[in-house]
Order: structure tokens, then sequence, then C-alpha cells
């Protein structure tokens, strides 16, 4: 049995999964103030009757260290940032503890200024003297060479410390991003650290000895004890629950579109092959844009509390929510109410949502229910034109290659999902919209809880093979290595595979989810005053978010 | 300096899967270390700097602009058509409101390919800021428009292509052609006699650096322009200037092309050349962006930058303000010039020997134009290149005469194909191209 757990905003769902079945399925409200409790409320009413010894995983999604943020909870950070030459650095994050220093590495990986011994000390200081224990460390080309990073972490070391390195968190290139992710990382890394000693104690008091995962943003679950140093990663989480939830409630092989329509908002996802997307760069917390990996996900301000209006002759729809519809005693009409005049939902006063559909009819020279069935198409139609927006935006991102400009991937979505309350009501007139079948997944009321139950363990590296410079670098995971004069680029994707293996297992992976995918291999030539030099090789490996396999491994 | 943001598109397109040739500085790797650095400083975040796609340019778009022999088709790859198709982007985004300005990071460059196309010549196969001109002249009803090639090399292609056209300015400041390829480009390149002073150049001693550039922009190229009020302005922005590129000998730096930029205010950047790949292309492309976007680009330094070991010398700085105050007294006599220029002719003819380095071709043409006071004149070109083709083209202008049109008209009816693999018909006015 696997033990699946969201902490959502206003819910906390649990599910007990036995051979890929939903066994069991609970959900209480959140207490905000409060996370642990509500995970433990739930856990031990979806556990109980059950033989405990029959769980083999666990899975948690929680909104932890986002409450954190958006509360402003989280710790004083050190940062030691190196902006190098480029971009003012009014643009990176700004904080009184955060400190520009001088050394720099270079587009090639190359250290052109180095680190100041005296300049990193005295800021030790004072972080001593502020008392300031956790520590981010951002270097401007950072991934493309780590020993910087790692030389002012080695300067500043002391017991009572906590390092967040900016290579460690992603390969990408992206500064101001990084330096966000590391501040990140350092500043929610305590909150995660005692949620974590919490759950564990409560598992072992429970008597429960099994892998315990966290869901990470990009869909991908991690151990929880490897978690401790990638807290960024689980930030935000929400979302990707709700997209695992999508395949894990649906066989999805095709390009899709997937709809949780909520009582303000409806996030839309989208698949290819069944595959959900990622961001390109990272998500955005909170103001902060970083290289945290997630899935791509665009929430609007449509839902079935939407408050519904007459402007200029004219239904409008959302985007904000004044209150529950008014069949539940809410202050104006909304899509809930629409649906109840029509007989697709049955809840609260069906005269109040009578009443305050025809308040909106009368207006406009309409009867009850043609209001409700526009009120419905005009929430539809809101729905499917940001729909088509984000599939042509995704289609339209710009590629640098002429095969990828002539002949790149077209996402067609063939399937929309949709899930949520209003779904069975809404889904019918946005398909019809979208021209393309709906399908409104079982379980969809706990697909968060079932998506982080099932996901599989993720993981990227990005390699550089320079063999002019005669090196190889794989950022996450801090290698920097001698390599020959001709090393190739199947080397080094194979020396990338390794890499991306131990990280994986590393991070709690079971064997059979090791599906490898190289999304990215670039090759060039590096020419010198007309003589070929070196060859710049660039590789991505990642595995993809994905179900836990229940086959054997397949081939790789 | 107190700057005002603006909100920039960039069309960003390395090809990284195209080259000339495995070794040729136009290749795959040109871009690589730029993009590593637009991404690194994390340019595309910023509220105001926005990427689009580039489109594809098609052959009519082409033949706009070109006399292809044969046609558009023989001559150009995707590549080609991409980088072009940048460049239109690039101008249909600020046209159509969407931004203020735009810098088409696209490759290959194409400001030596001429009106008479045989091949590529300079790396350059069709000249894209002239396909773009042609595109706006076309979509937007923009009449006056100034290009100012920044490139180390002569933009002789598209002066070539301009040379008879009042509407349209081209200034270049270059490397000394007496010093570099392609040779051309002295100060008496002044335009043909229907548009004298719509073509200038400026010649630049070796070695001169940012106060030489500078210097050039404030004292002939923003004086000029004021007074030719161009609707826009295209900064034909190749970066071999730079002091570290390794097939020029300049000391130009990104601080220099970042201030020249923010003073020149291009509506369009448009890239060129620039092939010192790692040590200067990144940093210029970043200051060139902020620049344009109107962000803080004093940190955009190379590694190796000194100011006072490129600084150019007092007699570098003294050829240069003589050579100034020259072109600006030639601009100011532009229009007395022409009786002296024409005489009583009524038509004016060029023999030119243009040498394609890129594809080894070799073309005799005589270009005539038929002297007028109404508009840039009839022209006509008989080309002949080593490859066995020797066509004949008929080119009527934009804002084209009713004299100059019948005669070209009138020209092409009657024209004896017989002894040409091709003639062409160019109606730049009406947007008519026939090819026989």
């Amino acid at each position: 049995m696997i033990l699946g757990i969201d902490v959502g905003g206003t819910h906390t769902d649990s599910v007990l999964v036995e051979n890929y079945r939903v066994k069991k399925k609970i959900k209480v409200k959140t207490d905000n103030d409060n996370i642990m409790s509500s995970l433990l409320a739930a856990t031990r009413e979806t556990v109980s009757g059950e033989k405990v010894s029959n769980i083999k995983r666990i899975v948690l999604s929680t909104t932890i260290s986002t409450n954190a943020i958006v509360q402003g909870k989280t710790d004083r950070v050190g940062m030691v940032l190196q902006n190098g030459p480029g971009l003012s650095p009014r643009f990176l994050i700004h904080d009184r503890d955060a400190f520009l220093v001088s050394g720099y590495i270079n587009n090639r990986g190359i250290s052109i200024q180095p680190v100041n011994e005296r300049e990193i000390k005295e800021i030790g200081e004072y972080f001593q003297k502020e008392n300031i224990h956790q520590i981010g460390v951002a270097g401007k080309f950072s991934p493309r060479n780590p020993l910087q990073e790692i030389k002012i972490a080695e300067i500043l070391e002391d017991n009572e410390r906590n390092f967040s390195l900016g290579h460690r968190l992603s390969g990408q290139l992206n500064f101001p991003r990084r330096a966000a992710t590391t501040y990140l990382n350092a500043a929610v890394h305590n909150i995660h650290h005692r949620f974590i000693r919490e759950a564990q104690k409560f598992l072992h008091e429970s008597n429960i000895d099994v892998p315990v995962y966290i869901l990470k943003a990009d869909g991908g679950t991690i151990l929880i004890e490897q978690s401790i140093f990638y807290p960024a990663l689980t930030i935000h989480s929400g979302p990707a629950a709700s997209i695992m939830g999508v395949l894990a409630t649906a066989d999805m092989k095709e390009d899709a579109v997937a709809l949780d329509i909520g009582g303000t908002t409806t996030d839309i996802s989208v698949f290819a092959d069944g595959v959900p997307l990622l961001e390109a760069a990272g998500v955005t917390i909170g103001r902060l844009k970083t290289l945290v990996r997630g899935l791509c996900t665009k929430s609007i301000g449509i839902g079935g509390d939407s408050a519904v209006r007459i402007k200029n002759g004219e239904i409008s729809v959302g985007p904000d929510r004044e209150g529950p519809a008014a069949a539940l005693n809410g202050p104006v009409p909304t899509p809930t109410d629409a649906m109840i005049v029509l007989g697709l939902a049955a809840l609260g006063s069906k005269q109040k949502a009578l009443d305050a559909i025809n308040s909106l009819a009368v207006q406009l020279n309409m009867d009850t229910v043609s209001m409700a069935e526009t009120i419905m198409l005009k929430a539809a139609a809101i729905i499917a034109d940001n729909v088509n927006l984000i599939i042509a935006e995704i289609n339209n991102k710009p590629v640098y290659t002429i095969h990828d400009l002539l002949e790149g991937r077209v996402i067609k979505p063939l399937t929309v999902y949709v899930m949520g309350g209003p779904a069975s009501a809404m889904a019918p007139g946005i398909s019809n919209l979208l021209g393309y079948p709906y399908k409104i997944p079982d379980h969809s009321e706990v697909a968060n809880a079932l998506g982080a139950a099932l996901s599989r363990t993720t993981a990227e590296i990005t390699v550089l093979a320079d063999t002019e410079k005669k090196e190889l670098i794989i950022s996450e995971e801090g290698i920097v290595k001698k390599i020959p004069h001709n090393f190739t680029a199947r080397q080094a994707i194979e020396a990338g595979r390794e890499a991306l293996q131990a990280r994986a297992v590393k991070m709690g992976t079971s064997l059979n989810d090791l599906e490898m995918e190289v999304t990215e291999a670039q090759e060039f030539n590096m020419i010198r005053d007309f003589y070929t030099t070196g060859k710049n090789i660039r590789a991505k490996i990642q595995i993809k978010p994905g179900l836990i396999s229940s086959s054997p491994a397949k081939e790789r | 300096m107190k700057r005002k943001e603006k909100k920039t598109g960039l069309i960003f397109f390395p090809a990284f899967d195209w080259a000339i040739s495995k070794t040729h500085p136009e290749r795959e790797e040109r871009l690589l270390y730029t993009q590593d650095q637009v991404f690194e400083e994390g340019l595309l975040d910023l509220d105001n700097i926005v990427e689009f796609k580039p489109g594809l340019a098609t052959y009519e778009d082409i033949n706009r602009c070109h006399i292809c022999v044969p046609d558009p088709q023989s001559l150009t790859t995707h590549s080609h058509l991409i980088s072009a198709g940048g460049a239109i982007t690039a101008a249909q985004k600020v046209l159509q409101g969407e931004v203020d300005n735009a810098f088409a990071l696209v490759r290959p460059p194409g400001h030596h390919a001429m009106l008479v196309a045989h091949g590529a010549r300079g790396f350059c196969n069709i000249n894209i800021e002239a396909v773009m001109v042609e595109y706006i002249r076309k979509n937007f009803g923009i009449k006056k428009i100034a290009i100012v090639d920044t490139d180390c090399h002569h933009g002789d292609g598209t002066q070539d292509i301009y040379w008879h056209d009042p509407d349209i300015l081209c200034i270049s400041l270059h490397q000394d052609g007496r010093t570099l390829y392609p040779g051309t480009g002295f100060i008496d390149d002044f335009g043909g006699p229907n548009a004298l002073g719509a073509t200038i150049n400026i010649p630049l001693p070796p070695k001169t650096s940012d106060e030489g550039f500078l210097y050039v922009l404030d004292h002939v190229i923003l004086p000029v322009l004021d007074e030719f009020q161009p609707e826009i302005i295209i900064n034909s922005a190749g970066q071999d200037n730079h002091y570290s590129d390794p097939i020029t000998n300049m000391c130009f730096s990104a601080q220099g092309y970042a201030l020249l930029n923010e003073k020149l205010a291009p509506h369009i950047a448009v890239l060129e050349g620039g092939y010192s790949i790692e040590r200067a292309l990144p940093y210029v492309n970043v200051g060139i962006i902020l620049a344009m976007a109107g962000l803080d680009y004093s940190y955009v330094k190379e590694p190796d930058y000194d100011p006072d070991k490129i600084r150019q010398s007092a007699e570098t700085t003294r050829v240069i303000e003589k050579e100034a105050r020259k072109i600006l007294d030639m601009w100011e006599n532009r229009t007395k010039m022409k009786e002296q220029v024409v005489g009583s002719a009524k038509f004016l003819q060029r023999k030119k020997n243009i040498y394609y380095d890129t594809d080894g071709i070799y073309e005799k043409q005589v270009e005539t134009v038929q002297v007028c006071n109404d508009c840039g004149g009839l022209v006509m070109i008989e080309s002949a290149a080593d490859t066995g083709k020797k066509i004949f083209a008929v080119i009527l202008p934009h804002r084209c005469c009713p004299e100059c049109r019948k005669n070209g008209e009138l020209l092409f009816e009657r024209l004896d194909s017989g002894q040409y693999s091709n003639i062409y018909f160019q109606d730049r006015e009406k947007d008519i191209f026939i090819a026989r």
C-alpha cells in the first residue's frame, strides 16, 4: 500500500492506494497555522483500521514552505553574490544581509578574477555578529564552474552554518534567478527541517518504517532526508500534485490539456504525449523568479464562485470572487447558481439561485434559463480562449535551430481532462468550444493526494564538456573532472547518465523508474584563428515526471 | 545619465545548426557565448525585454530589393530566409507598436549582398536590412528611412541597393577600405546623381577607439540624421569594430557600442558581422540590448577591458576630426553638387567589377541611370558573371516620375532577351517583379 497526502490551502487530502487502486480516501480541513496537525489528522484517519505494516511508501505534498514565505516567517539569510560584469546588480534580490563580492567566472567557465579571501572573511564576521546561520552563495556562471562558490563556502565554513550553493540547485543559466533560488533554499531550510523531524517522529511513534518522500514542484518525489539539501525544490508543489493527479487518474498517452476548475480559479496544464510540460525557466514564487524546475501551469480567474455581472450590457464572469454562490447566501450570482438553475448541480437553495440569475436576466430582457445558459457559455468561452492562448504560446516559443524552427514539435491536444467541483457541468461546453472531447477522471476530488502517492522520483543534470579546457562539469552534482582532448559527445552523455543515476538513487528512485531522457545535446566545434581548438559539448539529461512503474524496468 | 526605460523586442536566432563551412567564421558557434550571456544575465526576465520567434521571409520579399540570378530560390537556404525573416519580425513588432524598438540578433548577415546577386560575397547571400526596408515601405507606408551601418566592413551591398534612392539614407562607418575588405566606402562615394548625400561613407583609420566612433557619431551622423529627418533609424549592427575581433583592426569596446546605440537610438538593430565570438560578442550584445532598453549598462565590460591600452593615438584623432569636417561640408553642399556631377548628361553610367569572395564568382556590371530631378531615376543594369549567366534588369524607383516610368516600361517591353539568360523588371513603386 502507498499513502499519499496533499496539504492544500483549504483541504488536506489523503489516499491509501493498493495495487494502483484507491482503497480509501479522506478529506479534512487544513489548519494553515498548524499544517503538521492537519497532516497528522489526515494520516491517522486514513490508516486507522488498516494494517500499518502493509504500507510500503509514503509521499507528502505540503504548502509548509510556501506558507512560510507568504507569511514572511522565513529565516534571515546571509547572501554572498558574485555579479561579475554584465547587468547592474540592482536587478538581484535585495536584502540587508546580501553582499556583492569580487571574483567571477566567464561564459566559458574560466575563472577570470579569483575569490578575495579577506573580503569573504570580513563578511563572515558580520554573519557571526548578526547570528546569521543560513548562508547562500551564488555566482554568475557558477554552473559553468562551481569552484568559486565552493571556495567561498569553504572560507565561511563553520559548524553553526548551513550553506546553499547556487550551482547545486540548477544547472540552468540565469544568474538573478540563481540568486533568488539560493536565497529561498536557505530561507526555508529550518522550517523544512523542523517539518521533516516532526513527520519522522510521528511515523516512528506509529511504527511506520518505510521510505517517505516529499513532492517537488516538478511533479517528482525526493526522499525527505535528501530534501533537506534542496528545500527550495519542494516549494510550490501544490500545482504539481494536481497535474500528477490527472496522470494518476487518467490513462493518458496523447497531447492533452487538463483543467482544474475550483471556486475562484481554474488551473490549466498541458501534456505532450502524456508527459506534463515543465516551465521553461523555473517557477515564480511570490515575487521571486526562480530556477526551481516546476510543472507548467497557468491559473486564470474563473471558477464556480466567480462573480457574474452585467457591464455595458454584456455579461462578465470573474476574474474575482465575492463570496460563495447566491444559493449558499453569497452576495452575487455565480456560475454555480447558473448550474443549479439548469439542473446541473444541486446544492444550497434553488430558489436563491433562481432569484440571483433572474435579477440579471431582467436587465437584459432574457428569461432565467437563457441567462443561465449564457453565463455557462461565457465561462466556458473564457476558459477555452485561455487554453488556446496557452497552446499558441507554447507552440510559438522561440527556438534556436533551423531544424526546430521548421520542424519543431507542435502540441495539438486531443483531449481535455476536466477536474474540480464544476467539472461535469462545465466540461461539455468547454470541449465543444475547443473542438476535442473531454474526460472527467475518477477520484478527482482526491487527485492531488493520489498524484503525490504515485509520482516517481525526478532529477536532472547539466553536462558541459569543453575539450579545449579539457574539463567536464556537471553542475548539480558539483563534478569538475579532467577529460582528454578527444573526449566525445557520446562520452559526455555517458558521464551524464552515470551522474544522473547516482543523483536519482540518492533522491530515492526505484531502479524500475530510471527512465532517462536526453533533452538537449549540442556539440560545437571551437575554432580560434581558423583552427579547431576543441569541442564545446552540452547536454541535459533528465528523468521526466511520470508515475512509478508497476512493471519491471524497461530497457533503457 | 537619467534614462527612460523602453520596451525592447529581441529576435534571437543563433542558427545553431548552420555554417558556411566547418571552420568558417560564420559558423554554428558564433552566437553560442552570446546566448549564454543573454540567458545568464536573465535579460529575458526583465519586464521591458520581450523575445519573439523569427518569421520566414518570402521570395517576394527578396525580389523587392534584389535581382537574384537566376532567382532567389537558387541563392538562398532556409537560414537566409529566417535571418531576413527575423529582421522583418523586428520591424513588424516595432511598427505595430508592440515594442518601442527591436534587435534582430540573427545570422547569417547580409550587408555585402548587392542589388544584383549572383552568389554569396562577404558571407552574405541576401541583404537582410534591404529586404526588411522594402517590407516596411510596402506594408507600413513609411517613406524616409536611415540605415546606419556600424559594421567594421563597408556596407557596400546596402549602399549599392540604395545608391539611387534619395529616401533611404545609408551611412556606413567602417575601417578604411585601403586596409580591409571590401576595399570600398571612401568619402567620395556619396550616392548616385539623383540621390547625392543619401549615401555617406565614414572610413576610419585602423586602431580607432571609442573616442573616434563617438566623435563621428556626434559630429557627422547625428547632425545629418537631424536634417534628413528619417521616420525610422536602422542600425546595421556589426560588432567587428571590437578590439578583439580576429579579422579587423579597430579598438571599439562594449561600452562604446552601448553608448553609440543609446545616442543613435535606432528603432531597429540588425546584427551584421562580428567574429570575436567569445571575448567580444557576449558583452557587446548585452550592452546593445541594455542600451536599447534604456537600462544601466555601466557594468557591461569585457574581462580584459582596459580603455587606456586601446585608446587611439592623437594622430588618429586628428585624421578623424579633419575627415568629419570634410564629410559634413559635402553634406551641406549636396544640392549644389549635382550640377558638377551631372553636367549636361541625360544618363550616367557606372562600370563595376564585383568579386564574390565567398562563392568565388566574378561579375562585370554596367549600371546606367537616367538623370532625373523628380525621382531616383530609371536604372538599367547589364551584368555578366563567369558562371556564364548574363542578365539585364530594369528598375523603377519608389515615387517614380512619369517619364522614368514610361521609359522603363517601354524598354522592358522592347528588350531583346535573346542575348541574356534572364531579363528582369523590378518596379519598386508598384511592387511588380517580372523575370523572363
